[in-house]
């Protein structure tokens, strides 16, 4: 395992105890792009924050490649490459000289370092940009110069904290990109979001987390299908008088694997047979259907089923 | 872990040796940065530095002697020796040193902490966090050395009454010289870290100016032997020791401080200051 966390827990002592990181135990292969969902708040920045030396953990060990973060963090950063939530380019250094110095830092030679930041500008299309200042770029291309910056010295490990937050559809896309083609230089990717598709578009396993604990851990196929169900209907319904009742009727049909509460009527996990919408509104009818809201299951719906909140609250 | 394997084999011989090779390699890849940081902005960096001694020669040692009536309300008349200029030179360096080390490491950090922390990434280098204030420090002494030596020939050539300067000792004066820069980069750095960065523009009012003004830079520290309160009351200010310092290797015929006194107030005020300024660094960078 390249990243393995054991126990890991981060307490904010001050005027209100914050427990950000509430015992989390994982793993990572070699190789492999791993992602930590879940809402704002929910301990993964702390955690990623641990894991790249940035914070001391209360309890708990973190080893990357073998190496532990706490004991001999200057050794593991040789191993960490990290892209933070916020800028944090050198403004006074055009791009290229951001990555060159990097280099520099991390032992290369002048000339190692020149060679490799020429191939990273040109591997993301960033060779016109290279006399750019940070402050010139957009939204998308600072994010690029900070992955291929967070590269440069070859790391094992790549932490990516919500890469996409803040960045417009198109960039995102090219962010994805960007990061899928790093498998291709064997670097492990670590990444937290609390955007679904971004988890499940470009991760191989995804860790669920939700006040400083992992929920669930498995690939989004899988995650998916725990669920049990292809499709899940929300009932907004004028009235809460009479719902146990429809309850009971709606998880008598087939085709309904469960029903629940919520705040505004009935949420019902469908398996996605024939004709079940008409027969779910006419029954539902009598009680003071106002709205119906159709959606198929995605790691949104995982969430929700954990934790019965939607994960953007 | 084959694929691990693999990757330890693909990183470039630079990258292996000892530990110590990997912090020195960081420290200068950190070091060479900022002089190139600095020398891209060289102009801004000179004008900084000179202008606060230009111009108080310029009033005080030039302007001043040539009035009409000037020597009644020239405040060298009455000075030990009636040497203004001579007692200026070594103040007026120990002034732009104590400015850099706040130039370079106060403004720059508060900055890093407050907006952009840009610091973050400095951080993630692989280097003791420590190493990395150590640098800034150090960086910051470079830049005060230049700048006192940019003073020496305008506090030299400006005044009309000639200075009367000589170094008997140089050992001496470069030992004082690297101290004090070394002291100032260290004042910079407990400054920066330790202030809120809203905040940092109230340091020039509360800090740098009470400190220069108090700092024996435009008398020497004996010549206050007739307010007694004050002149031990200075003796808490690190800059009184820069300025004694550099009086007592450059104009010694002007009263002064016992070297070794000033030598050992130097040595304490770095060790206090750094150790003040690399613990407020680590405060801030790591949570």
């Amino acid at each position: 395992m390249i990243v393995e966390i054991e126990g890991l827990r981060k307490v904010y002592d001050g005027k209100q105890r914050v427990v950000a990181v509430d015992g989390i135990d994982l793993n990572v292969r070699p190789g492999e792009l791993y992602g930590l969902l879940g809402p704002n708040g929910a301990g993964k920045t702390t955690t990623i924050s641990i894991c790249t030396t940035r914070v001391l953990p209360t309890a708990g060990v973190v080893r990357i490649a073998g190496i532990d973060v706490v004991k001999t963090p200057a050794l593991a950063r040789k191993r960490i490459g990290v892209v933070p939530q916020y800028n944090t380019l050198d403004r006074a250094c055009t791009v290229y000289e951001n990555i060159f110095f990097h280099c520099l830092y991390f032992g290369f030679s002048r000339v190692d370092a020149r060679e490799r930041t020429v191939k990273l500008l040109e591997q993301f299309h960033l060779s016109e940009r290279g006399e750019a200042y940070p402050s010139q770029l957009s939204g998308g291309l600072a994010q690029r110069v900070q992955i291929a910056r967070a590269i440069a010295h070859r790391p094992s490990v790549l932490f990516l904290d919500e890469p996409s937050a803040g960045l417009d559809p198109q960039s995102r896309i090219a962010m994805w990109e960007a990061v899928r083609n790093l498998r291709q230089e064997g670097i492990t990717v670590v990444l937290t979001t609390h955007y679904m598709e971004e988890a499940d578009e470009l991760c191989e396993r995804v860790a669920i987390i939700d006040h400083g604990k992992i929920l669930v851990e498995d690939t989004p196929s899988a995650l998916k299908g725990s669920v049990g169900a292809q499709r899940v209907y929300e009932l907004d319904l004028r009235t809460q008088q009479g719902m146990p009742q429809l309850m009971s009727e709606l998880e008598r049909r087939p085709g309904i694997a469960s029903v629940e509460t919520t705040a505004s009527g009935l949420r019902i996990f469908a398996e996605g047979a024939e004709g079940l919408l008409s027969e779910v509104v006419s029954l539902a009818n009598p009680y003071g259907l106002r709205d119906l809201t159709i959606t198929e299951t995605s790691l949104e719906t995982v969430f929700i089923r954990l934790t019965g909140r939607e994960l953007r609250e | 872990m084959a694929e691990l394997a693999q990757i330890h084999a693909e990183a470039p011989a630079s990258t292996g040796g000892s530990t110590t090779t990997q912090y020195l390699r960081a420290f200068a890849g950190l070091f060479l940065r900022d002089l190139h940081v600095l020398r891209r902005e060289l102009f801004p960096f000179v004008i900084r530095v000179c202008m606060n001694p230009l111009l108080f020669l310029f009033v005080f040692t030039f302007i001043m002697p040539h009035m009409s009536g000037g020597a009644s309300m020239n405040p060298t008349a009455a000075m030990a020796g009636g040497n203004f200029s001579t007692v200026l030179l070594p103040g007026l360096m120990a002034v732009a040193i104590m400015f850099s080390g706040i130039a370079a490491v106060a403004l720059p950090l508060a900055q890093e902490f407050g907006v952009t922390r840009e610091i973050d990434d400095r951080v993630m280098c692989p280097l003791p966090v420590a190493a990395i204030a150590l640098e800034k420090m150090c960086f910051s002494a470079m830049q005060s050395i230049i700048a006192a030596a940019v003073v020496f020939p305008l506090a030299y050539y400006i005044p009309t009454t000639p200075v009367v300067a000589h170094v008997s000792n140089w050992p001496y004066l470069i030992l004082v010289l690297i101290l004090a820069s070394l002291t100032s980069g260290a004042l910079g750095l407990t400054i920066g870290t330790s202030v809120k960065p809203q905040q940092i523009g109230l340091i020039f009012g509360v800090v740098v100016m009470p400190i220069t003004f108090l700092g024996c830079v435009y008398y020497p520290w004996a010549a206050l032997d007739r307010i007694k309160w004050l002149q031990m009351g200075v003796l808490v200010n690190p800059i009184v020791y820069m300025s004694e310092g550099l009086r007592s290797a450059l104009t010694p015929a002007l009263p002064h401080m016992h070297p070794a006194l000033i030598l050992g107030m130097l040595v304490f005020f770095l060790m206090l200051l750094t150790w003040l300024g690399v613990r407020g660094f680590l405060r801030r960078v790591i949570g």
